[in-house]
């Protein structure tokens, strides 16, 4: 199962980096989106795989060393939401980029002056 | 209290000057004098601890773990100083006030001055290394506004420029030589760290220590071969050269070298540096300055030689010659400042610098030429004159030297050549200006200056004289008490008077003074050898420098970013995947000795899913509506795949993030360009990208799987054993956010919200037509929203909100929580937009989200505000358990006020944007953008 997500970790980082390398706007926030869920599934997946057991503490019985790793949970729940308004703000950044420069053309939008 | 003071008043003096400039230039000059005068005071006041050598210590501390503290100490050292600084400073200020022209911004100017004074204090008065660093740096920054204080010269901004670009760097130098010390010796404290010279000397790092602090002190006191900034910093007005190059800039060089004496000299490196370089600049500055025929260009090579003779004297190997530097330091910073007030004079009189033009002065100005020659014989070292007696200290001292071996008679001649020099300039001071016939087409008909601008220069060559008679009357103490901090332990015999008898020094002096009126004599002949040579202008060199190295750095840069973010992401990349693979190489097996789950059919199902959902999220890219469903799969399988892990919270978070992202996008799709005019990039283009992105897939899946196979160790046992009795919660994701880590979640909360009110502010005026048709020339849908699914949403909005309250109140014990509980109230109310319409949403929504957003951050605040009342650390939680009638046993903690904090940004920034980009779709938005 390892290599199995290994792999699709691999494979979404490999996408998201391409669509982000394009030329186009929209295929570059394409691409922030694959990466936020490439970048959350990678530090969730390292942390170790645990199945049914959620870091969840029933009382009486002591917390067991195989509960699942609360701490990267933490982590990404934050990193979710925030990603989403980073999106966001990326999102309205290009566009109001686009209004100034009138080209969708990541490789035009050179100048700091126009 | 006494050290800071010294400094604090100063300080708040700096911006006496720019309010009370409006008085006149009596009333501004008088205001600005006070903050100095009153920190004289308090210096003079703490005159008998100092000479009884009692150490006054002021310390606060900043950053205790670190050792970092505010620290100012006063020993003699600093007391001398101070008092060259304060005392020449207030002189310098009641000279200005005659020098400075009407079209002068006198209260800019005091205000740098003042500045400059304070950052010379600081230097002085630092008990801290990183602190002196601190002001030190200040020192040039300030020095070089006041350099640079005529700025529509060129002359005085390149000047500027040159002597910052040389001391700043220096101050580089300096940093890392002492942050090495504090490292060697594991101390900032500037006083334990005189008492560990053995250690430094006994350390590896010794040479690189001596080396970048000379660094450091060459550059800042204009020691060979970075001398060539002093000359061009002339172009300042001329009370900034008679305090920077008399007292203060030049001097922080030879102060820090004598600050540090007793913790780094005492070696053969040490004095091998620092005598032969103040050697070779005591000769070089003298030299050049008899040929200068400006008169400030003089005594900026003067001030040079004189530099060299006290950092000689700070290399040679004996307690004496320490003794005899620091005397010289007091000694030419008299006579220098007076010095330099007089060539000021001269200038302002005549109308020029010009030593070929300056002839038979006397007779003009006799008062002022007979303070400016008795100067100049203390400079020269004229017995009866200050001058004299710290210099025949070191013609006694060179005498003693073995440092060159059977050649060390060297030393004594060398100096006494120097000494020649220096009496032959100091003539041609004298007599080039004011005898030697009479004056060249002068600007102005000289006369003498205003009462008061002579002032200065009278109190100072008076000193130099009474100095120079009954040395120890006037300066014993104080000369006693400095060399007591320099060397750190009991001082030697040494005597201070003018008469010593007939002996080796006075014959030095005997022969310099004769040498020097012939080489005088002679000069014409030396003149002629002196312009055989073409004068190397340092300016231009320095200059021609500068921009090669800035045409350099700009080819790099352009090589780098040529502001294609492609190119730029590539490169970074680039960078990331060697920084990821180099560790990996070091590797012998990939897998590791973790047991591995086995696969079942569910997780390989997922994961095709995911990859197919991946791959054709890339290939239809350029088909925006299909590429936007690929993607929702994506994140749909991601969040299944946090349930099925055991992710509970994340899995019900990125559920509902999902939905919002896939709503953004779909109304970034409606006001991002429609189509792309772009015909995508070339095809060698499209491979090296292929490329690099499976490498660096590659590399991270690699990474992942190496991680996954290997055992970890983590924190969270403490997280899992504290959650219930710390936190009262047995959630412990949700006991992090809000409990262990809640500062981190309150950071993250703020930044939500900034990000949400920046799309606000980006969005307010943005233009913006409405398409009728889509890109293929379909009309829209009049059914704009259709009642089926406005009644469902309407009807499942109490549920959702329901469920979301609920989601909220168990989230400190199960999966749940303020972030997921917001998310779901806030899709629950987009969906309301959808289905309504923003006209319908707007009679109904009586709040505003930007409000929302500040009341959920004033909440998370103020908990964790609140604890500090208790006298608890900010955001420790409070909890306790209640029995309630019917309820039974129930927790309240503060951790859940927090709590809702969170759950309100989070509400309020997500309406926030999408509902601020959904405006974007309607005629609300036209209204508003006409109006």
């Amino acid at each position: 199962m390892e290599v199995v997500m290994a792999f699709v970790v691999a494979t979404l980082f490999s996408c998201a980096l391409y669509m982000m390398m394009r030329r186009s706007i929209v295929k570059l926030v394409i691409g922030l989106i694959l990466l936020s869920n490439a970048a959350n599934l990678l530090i969730f997946v390292v942390s170790g795989l645990t199945r049914g057991a959620p870091p969840l503490i029933i009382e009486g019985v002591d917390p067991s060393p195989f509960v699942a790793d609360p701490l990267p949970q933490a982590l990404i729940l934050t990193a979710i939401v925030i990603s989403f308004g980073v999106l966001a703000f990326a999102v309205v950044l290009i566009r109001r980029a686009y209004e100034v420069v009138k080209t969708d053309d990541l490789d035009q939008m050179k100048d700091t002056d126009t | 209290m006494t050290a800071l003071w010294i400094l604090l008043l100063p300080a708040l003096g700096m911006v006496v000057p720019l309010l009370t400039a409006k008085w006149g230039r009596n009333g501004c000059t008088l205001m600005t004098a006070l903050a100095p005068l009153a920190a004289l005071l308090v210096l003079l006041q703490a005159t008998p601890s100092v000479f009884q050598a009692i150490p006054i210590v002021s310390t606060f501390e900043w950053v205790p773990i670190l050792g970092l503290s505010v620290s100012f100490h006063l020993d003699g050292l600093g007391y001398l100083f101070g008092l060259l600084i304060l005392g020449i400073g207030l002189l310098v200020i009641l000279y200005a006030r005659y020098y400075l022209s009407d079209r002068d911004n006198m209260g800019r100017f005091y205000a740098y001055l003042i500045f400059f004074m304070s950052a010379m204090l600081g230097v002085v008065l630092s008990n801290n290394v990183v602190q002196l660093w601190f002001f030190w740096e200040l020192t040039s920054i300030s020095s070089f506004l006041l350099i640079s204080f005529w700025s529509h010269k060129s002359d005085a901004r390149k000047g500027a420029r040159m002597a910052l670009t040389v001391t700043g760097a220096g101050g580089l130098a300096l940093l890392a030589a002492l942050l090495l010390m504090a490292d060697v010796t594991g101390t900032y404290e500037v006083r334990e760290l005189l008492q560990q010279g053995d250690v430094l000397r006994a350390s590896d790092y010794y040479t690189v220590i001596v080396v970048l602090f000379l660094l450091g002190a060459f550059t800042k006191s204009a020691q060979f071969p970075f001398h060539f900034w002093l000359p061009h910093a002339m172009a300042a007005p001329t009370p900034v050269s008679a305090y920077l190059h008399s007292a203060t800039m030049v001097k922080a060089g030879v102060f820090l070298m004598a600050r540090f004496y007793p913790a780094l000299s005492g070696t053969e490196l040490w004095f091998v540096i620092v005598s032969l370089t103040g050697m070779i600049t005591m000769l070089v500055g003298a030299y050049l300055a008899l040929f200068k025929h400006d008169l400030k260009g003089l005594l900026a090579y003067s001030t040079i030689s004189h530099l060299g003779l006290i950092t000689l004297l700070l290399g040679l190997n004996t307690q004496l010659a320490a003794i005899a530097a620091v005397f010289h330091i007091i000694n030419h910073a008299v006579f220098k400042a007076s010095l330099f007030m007089a060539a000021g004079i001269i200038d302002h009189e005549s109308g020029t610098r010009d030593m070929r033009k300056l002839n038979g002065l006397f007779k003009y100005m006799p008062y002022t030429a007979t303070l400016a020659m008795v100067a100049a014989a203390s400079m020269a070292g004229v017995p009866l004159m200050n001058g004299f007696l710290s210099k025949e200290m070191m013609f006694a001292e060179t005498l003693t030297q073995e440092t060159l071996g059977a050649l060390s008679w060297w030393i004594p001649v060398l100096a006494t050549l120097a000494g020649a020099l220096g009496v032959a300039y100091s003539l041609r001071f004298m007599h080039d200006v004011f005898f030697n016939g009479e004056p060249i087409d002068l600007p102005r008909t000289p006369h003498e200056p205003p009462r008061f601008m002579r002032v200065p220069v009278e109190f100072l060559v008076v000193l130099c004289v009474f100095v120079g008679i009954i040395p120890q009357f006037m300066v014993g103490d104080l000369l006693a008490a400095a060399s007591l901090a320099v060397l750190q332990h009991e001082l030697p015999y040494y005597s201070l008077s003018l008469w010593h008898g007939f002996n080796l020094p006075l014959l030095m002096s005997v022969v310099a003074v004769i040498g020097g009126a012939v080489l005088y004599w002679h000069r014409r002949h030396l003149f002629h050898f002196y312009g055989q040579f073409a004068d190397r202008d340092a300016k231009q060199i320095f200059e021609g420098a500068v921009q090669a190295l800035q045409t350099a750095m700009v080819a790099v840069n352009h090589w780098l970013d040529n502001a294609s973010l492609q190119r730029f992401m590539f490169l970074l990349v680039l960078l990331a995947l060697i920084l990821a693979a180099s560790p990996l190489l070091h590797l012998h097996e990939t897998v590791g000795t973790q047991p591995q789950l086995a696969l079942n059919w569910v997780v390989g199902l997922a994961a095709m899913l995911l990859i197919v959902a991946t791959l054709l999220t890339v290939w239809w890219s350029h088909r925006r509506l299909l590429a936007l469903i690929a993607l929702s799969v994506v994140g749909l399988i991601v969040s299944i795949s946090f349930a099925y892990f055991s992710a509970p919270d994340l899995a019900l978070t990125q559920l509902s993030v999902e939905v919002a992202t896939i709503i953004l996008f779909l109304l970034a799709l409606f006001f991002l360009p429609q189509s792309s005019p772009v015909i995508d990039s070339p095809f060698k283009i499209i491979v090296r990208d292929l490329g690099v992105a499976a490498l660096f897939g590659s590399v991270i899946g690699t990474l992942c799987y190496v991680m996954l196979t290997r055992p970890l160790t983590s924190i969270s046992a403490f997280f899992l054993e504290n959650s219930v009795p710390g936190g009262g919660g047995t959630n412990v994701v949700n006991v992090i956010l809000v409990d262990f880590r809640g500062f981190d979640t309150l950071g993250e909360i703020t930044v939500l919200g900034i990000a949400a009110l920046g799309i606000y502010k980006l969005l307010a005026r943005i233009p913006l037509y409405m398409p009728t048709t889509d890109s293929k020339g379909h009309r829209w849908s009049q059914d704009r929203h259709p009642v089926l699914l406005a009644l469902v949403s309407q009807s499942l909005l109490p549920l959702a909100l329901l469920v979301s309250a609920y989601i909220f109140l168990r989230g400190h014990n199960l999966p749940g929580g303020g972030f997921i509980a917001g998310l779901i109230t806030a899709v629950a109310l987009v969906q309301q937009y959808v289905a309504h319409g923003v006209d319908w949403m707007k009679g109904r929504i009586v709040f505003n989200y930007q409000a929302i957003i500040a009341a959920g951050l004033l909440i998370a605040t103020m908990t964790g505000v609140g604890s500090m009342a208790f006298g608890r650390e900010f955001l420790t939680t409070w909890f306790d358990y209640v029995s309630w009638p019917i309820v039974g046993k129930f927790e309240i903690a503060s951790a859940l006020i927090f709590d809702l904090g969170v759950y309100l940004t989070v509400v309020g920034a997500t309406l926030l944007i999408l509902a601020n980009l959904g405006k974007l779709t309607t005629t609300e938005r036209l209204r508003a953008g006409e109006g």
